[in-house]
């Protein structure tokens, strides 16, 4: 990379604390649309880690896919499912939080140690590729990757179609707890959910 | 070890591991499963970033940590599509994002 060095620090301190502290925001906001528009950050941020270590095509996919898909996704379902909701307090959170906090941390520790005291066996700065990323990815892609990649084209149909037949309305000509005809219109209907706790 | 003419490996592990752990915990204390999933590609993010940053420095002419995250990111796409779907099938059904109240696989 032709960067000066100090630019490439700066750089890389400015994006990971964008990125830690998106990413403490996501998890601890109490709005979860602030949350949806953070992790638009976090993910932008994870794309311009990627260019610093020479990954233009990933940086790139990352910012279509994340920030343009899964994002807007994420947003979508908040729109449809954000129905103000007082949640039913749980009589052990206190107890709860301390033991996933604690678990967090003891991974993370752990997680730090491992990356700091093992010896990586770093190959020499002098045979990178660089910029010629793009080609080297699109030559695995089609040899040594091909039926991974088939594979994965496979599962994004799947993917896509399991997603329609998840999420649309039943198109049945009756109900099935009722036997009543359902209505097929358009807009929906407030009806009475069926699995609500009777309790 | 690395010469001083670049940011150390070391760097980017340990701000993916801290993101891994992030996501972790909000999983965990989640009460919105909307949240739960933005969790979940937390924690796919910062194995990207652990796999990009190993291509880069241990295999940079090969570059199969790439590949890899090429592939993560297809696999990423498609668990949001179908978890978003789930969701809202799920929400039709309870209407509530609760996490504490899909407790029907409870015995």
């Amino acid at each position: 990379m032709s960067i000066a060095i100090t630019t490439q620090i700066i750089c890389f301190s400015v994006l990971s604390l964008v990125i830690l502290i998106g990413a403490l925001g996501v998890v601890l906001l109490e709005s979860i649309v602030y949350s949806a528009f953070l992790l638009g950050g976090v993910f932008m941020s994870v794309a311009g880690l990627y260019l610093l270590l020479n990954a233009s095509f990933v940086a790139a996919a990352q910012v279509l896919v994340y920030v343009g898909a899964v994002n807007v996704l994420i947003i979508f379902a908040i729109m449809l499912v954000n129905k103000k909701e007082d949640l039913k307090p749980i009589s052990d959170i206190k107890s709860r939080r301390i033991i996933s906090t604690s678990i967090c941390l003891t991974l993370l520790s752990l997680l730090i140690r491992v990356d700091l005291t093992n010896v990586w066996s770093l190959s020499n700065p002098q045979n990178s590729i660089g910029e010629e990323s793009t080609i080297r990815i699109g030559e695995h892609l089609f040899s040594d990757y091909l039926l991974p990649f088939e594979v994965a084209s496979v599962l994004l149909l799947m993917a896509m179609i399991g997603a329609i037949v998840l999420a649309r309305r039943d198109v049945m000509s009756k109900d099935i707890s009722t036997g009543l005809p359902v209505d097929q219109e358009l807009i929906e209907k407030s009806s009475e959910p069926l699995l609500t706790n009777k309790n | 070890m690395m010469s001083l003419e670049s940011i150390p490996l070391q760097a980017f592990l340990i701000v993916s591991s801290a993101l891994f752990c992030i996501g972790i915990w909000g999983l965990l204390n989640s009460r919105n499963a909307v949240r739960v999933l933005m969790s979940i590609e937390l924690m796919l993010n910062a194995v990207n970033i652990n796999l990009m940053a190993f291509s880069s420095y241990v295999d940079n002419n090969l570059i199969q940590g790439q590949v890899f995250t090429i592939f993560v990111i297809t696999v990423a796409a498609a668990e949001a599509a179908v978890g978003l779907a789930i969701l809202l099938s799920l929400y039709r059904n309870r209407v509530t994002v609760d996490m504490e109240s899909f407790n029907l696989l409870k015995w």
